[in-house]
């Protein structure tokens, strides 16, 4: 469990250097030191699946960002209204925290999860789908629905990209 | 040359174009790889998807925006993702609807077709579709932010 807690470390002292940070670039950098460890803090709770998604993810994300916000002047205004601001920040802060601890002691402990619905999956799934993998077999025979709902939304995308990039029919 | 409105964006050094001329296909199986095994071994069509789209932001991040966009643009790739989607919807609301439909021309009673449908053609199906739909975002995201004139 102390690889567990060096990570968390890693990711919080990063975190705080992304917020911290005068640079937009250094702060983009530190962004993906925390996507980082969070994909070997998936390796570490022995999640593969997850942290091969985690990685790819990340890595795309980090490219778009850097190409995205460092070539531009961002308006950053933090002058004005500075009343208000923070009263708000202060407000949503306290409502994250009371929901959060409200909710958080009805969950179970790390390494010991709920297995209503599960139990079924993984005692019948290998037999059920023909899958090695459990979460593929999850993914694509239990819930593929979900998964169909997904690639609609990406779908969706694409379709919006190419109808604003498209060649034919634009004016000027 | 100096009256193409790319001149700013015309891509990365001649190493950076040669070693991208070798290792693209390499990034590119290896995603095709990576959402073909999902079923043994991890991964997924999602992670093999995603890892297409990056092999596709190498090509605009080494040669241009010009070549990268007009891949985007061509009828095939269009063709080629559509027909994911429509696969893709087919597969799941057939055996949604199975039951009352008679449409069970995927769908035999033994495991093993059952098992070709999950094991192959859902993962390269969404493989297109999230290769193309993240490609497509990171497209809007850098590209297209510009004014209009620079992509006529």
């Amino acid at each position: 469990m102390i690889e567990m807690y060096i990570l968390l470390i890693f990711m919080i002292t990063a975190a705080i250097i992304a917020v911290a940070a005068k640079d937009l670039l250094s702060s983009v950098v530190a962004i993906g030191a925390v996507g980082i460890g969070l994909a070997m803090a998936f390796l570490v709770l022995k999640a593969p699946d997850l942290a091969i998604m985690q990685l790819v993810v990340e890595i795309l994300s980090l490219i778009i960002l850097v190409r995205a916000t460092t070539r531009k002047d961002l308006p950053f205004n933090i002058s004005g209204r500075w009343v208000f601001n923070t009263l708000a920040t202060i407000l949503f802060a306290v409502v994250f925290l009371v929901s959060a601890y409200a909710s958080l002691k009805f969950m179970p402990d790390l390494g010991s999860p709920l297995m209503r619905v599960s139990k079924v999956y993984l005692s019948e799934g290998l037999v059920r789908t023909g899958a090695m993998n459990i979460v593929a077999a999850i993914n694509l025979n239990y819930r593929a629905l979900d998964t169909l709902g997904e690639a609609t939304m990406l779908f969706a995308a694409i379709i919006g990209v190419l109808a604003v990039a498209r060649k034919i029919g634009r004016k000027g | 040359m100096n009256k193409s409105p790319f001149r700013y964006d015309r891509g990365m050094t001649l190493i950076v174009k040669t070693v991208t001329r070798f290792t693209l296909g390499f990034i590119l199986i290896y995603g095709i790889y990576i959402a073909m095994t999902g079923h043994e071994s991890p991964g997924g069509g999602f992670a093999g998807g995603v890892i297409v789209a990056l092999s596709f932001v190498h090509i605009m991040l080494a040669f241009g925006k010009e070549v990268a966009l007009k891949r985007l643009r061509s009828n095939l790739i269009r063709l080629i993702i559509s027909l994911g989607a429509l696969v893709f919807l087919f597969i799941v609301i057939a055996s949604f609807a199975g039951r009352c439909v008679p449409i069970n021309l995927f769908f035999a009673r033994d495991i093993s077709c059952h098992i070709f449908n999950n094991a192959v053609i859902i993962p390269i199906c969404e493989m297109i579709i999230v290769g193309a739909g993240l490609f497509a975002i990171f497209v809007a995201l850098v590209l297209l932010s510009k004014s209009d004139k620079e992509f006529e």
